[in-house]
């Protein structure tokens, strides 16, 4: 009987301005989680319904979105929240990172480098850096008022003492402008080189626990360390088993009952880029078997 | 006596007249000193820019109370116009706005009066839009901090002359502070309270 109407993007005006200042907010306070209104979206909590209210408030017909989850452009809820915004925005999509000006990711941040005209747009399950150390808000709140971080040091060197390095290997802590303390989402600790100094803005949204932050661009992110125990970058040790990547980050797939095992990036358009232009990786088709008739290319 | 019919009019299209106002306001506020273009454009009573209108018809709403300097309540215009097109409650109590306008920067008070957040809430703090004269001629100022990649300039006329020594205050206060948003005409210049502003000449 009534068809279905929403507002470009989904989320009405209102909510649209309420979400705007928190950005503005955030962005002016490097680190700090602004408290937000979140709204109850068309997809459950932990699909990415922070990251897709602060998508949804930037985004603009002129736009270009890229989605990526765990770095593929290619999983369900990549594709779902692409055609989510292709549908309620009649927004340009693209799997190319160079060519997106919205980036929404899930727990990775592109081997391409981001450049000035990029926002990447982060889904972030749980904001609050300290909340396995603390459980109560009011005493997280005050420690981040006070800068008073020595509780994240001690986590750290529990690792240390227990199994001889830091062992946090995801969602590890950084130091934003040298004052707030804060959770990069899950990414692969791989990933926080990448965000210090990023020429992109960079915002985070927390749909269920109601916070959006923001790293702006050219921004010191230092990960937490300790003068004896440097952070350090983890990856598997072994080249991408399609486009023969050494530097990117890989994903481990399990091909057999027998132990076999292959590792490929974990982001899809680079490897399929690196593919593209020509490189291969152990396990990729010998080129000459999917070249064309008459083709020039392999 | 100005009816509702004599007022200027809001965006043509609000929805993406403000979002396009709002990534101009970001950018500006993400890289500081950079100036941004407001496209948009609504109309805007007398006393207050095209840009600042546009600015007001994306942020305000019945959530952020308003405080306008003399010379803006001084204008009817202006506080009908916000009150009809946004449904902004205006305040006389700056220390509770979450947006102050400023036509007049010689008579800003001092920024200690506006809220400037609390350590456990640094962003329940005003934001200043202030109208300047130019900030594409003027003096010059080196700016440095979060979304400037090493040194930026910025070439501005702007009043109070002493904004960026008032602004200094931030330095202490941080992370509490007051975010200030520079307007003239269509240009916009973002000064969070993150921004350092170094005097280049004077």
């Amino acid at each position: 009987m009534n068809a279905p109407a929403y507002n470009f993007a989904y989320l009405d005006e209102q909510t649209k301005r309420m979400i705007r200042r928190a950005i503005l907010k955030a962005i002016a306070i490097p680190g700090y989680q602004v408290p937000f209104a979140s709204r109850e979206m068309p997809m459950p909590y932990g699909w990415g319904t922070g990251g897709v209210q602060v998508t949804a408030a930037i985004l603009g017909p002129k736009d270009v979105l890229k989605v990526i989850d765990q770095g593929s452009d290619d999983t369900t809820n990549a594709i779902s929240i692409r055609k989510f915004f292709a549908k309620t925005a009649g927004v340009a999509t693209t799997t190319a990172t160079e060519d997106a000006t919205v980036i929404q990711t899930r727990h990775r941040i592109p081997e391409t480098a981001l450049h000035e005209n990029q926002v990447l747009v982060y889904q972030v399950p749980i904001p609050e850096p300290l909340r396995f150390l603390e459980p109560r808000e009011t005493e997280t709140r005050r420690m981040h008022a006070l800068a008073e971080y020595g509780l994240m040091h001690v986590k750290l060197y529990e690792d240390i003492a227990r199994f001889g390095h830091i062992a946090t290997a995801y969602a590890y802590p950084v130091k934003v402008n040298a004052r707030y303390v804060m959770d990069p989402s899950p990414t692969p600790k791989f990933d926080n080189p990448k965000m210090d100094n990023c020429p992109a803005l960079q915002l985070f949204g927390a749909g269920r626990e109601k916070r959006i932050y923001a790293i702006p661009p050219y921004t010191t992110v230092v990960s937490l360390d300790f003068e004896d125990h440097p952070f350090e970058p983890y990856r598997f040790n072994a080249p991408c088993a399609l486009c023969g990547a050494e530097n990117s980050y890989l994903d481990e797939i399990v091909t057999d009952d027998k132990g076999g095992r292959m590792f490929v990036c974990s982001d899809t358009d680079y490897c399929e880029g690196r593919q593209a232009a020509g490189h291969r990786g152990s396990l990729s088709a010998a080129p000459y078997k999917e070249k064309a008739h008459g083709g020039s290319n392999g | 006596m100005t009816t509702i019919a004599e007022l200027p009019p809001g965006f043509v299209d609000k929805v993406l007249s403000a979002q396009s106002t709002f990534r101009s306001v970001m950018d500006a506020m993400a890289r500081p000193g950079s100036v941004q273009r407001i496209v948009p454009m609504a109309g805007a009573p007398a006393m207050m820019m095209r840009g600042t209108a546009a600015i007001a018809l994306t942020l305000f709403d019945h959530d952020t109370p308003i405080w306008l300097d003399a010379r803006m309540t001084e204008s009817s215009d202006v506080v009908k116009w916000l009150k009809f097109h946004t449904g902004a409650p205006v305040v006389q109590d700056c220390s509770i706005a979450s947006f102050a306008l400023i036509s007049d920067g010689a008579a800003l008070p001092a920024l200690e009066r506006f809220a400037l957040g609390s350590n456990e809430y640094p962003d329940r703090s005003t934001t200043l839009i202030v109208q300047v004269d130019s900030l594409a001629a003027g003096r010059g100022f080196e700016l440095r901090g979060p979304g400037i990649d090493s040194v930026a300039t910025l070439q501005a006329a702007i009043r109070p002359a002493d904004l960026f020594e008032r602004l200094r205050v931030n330095e202490a206060l941080f992370p509490r502070g007051i975010d200030v948003v520079l307007v003239a005409d269509d240009a916009v210049v973002a000064i969070p309270r993150t921004t350092r502003v170094v005097n280049k000449e004077s």
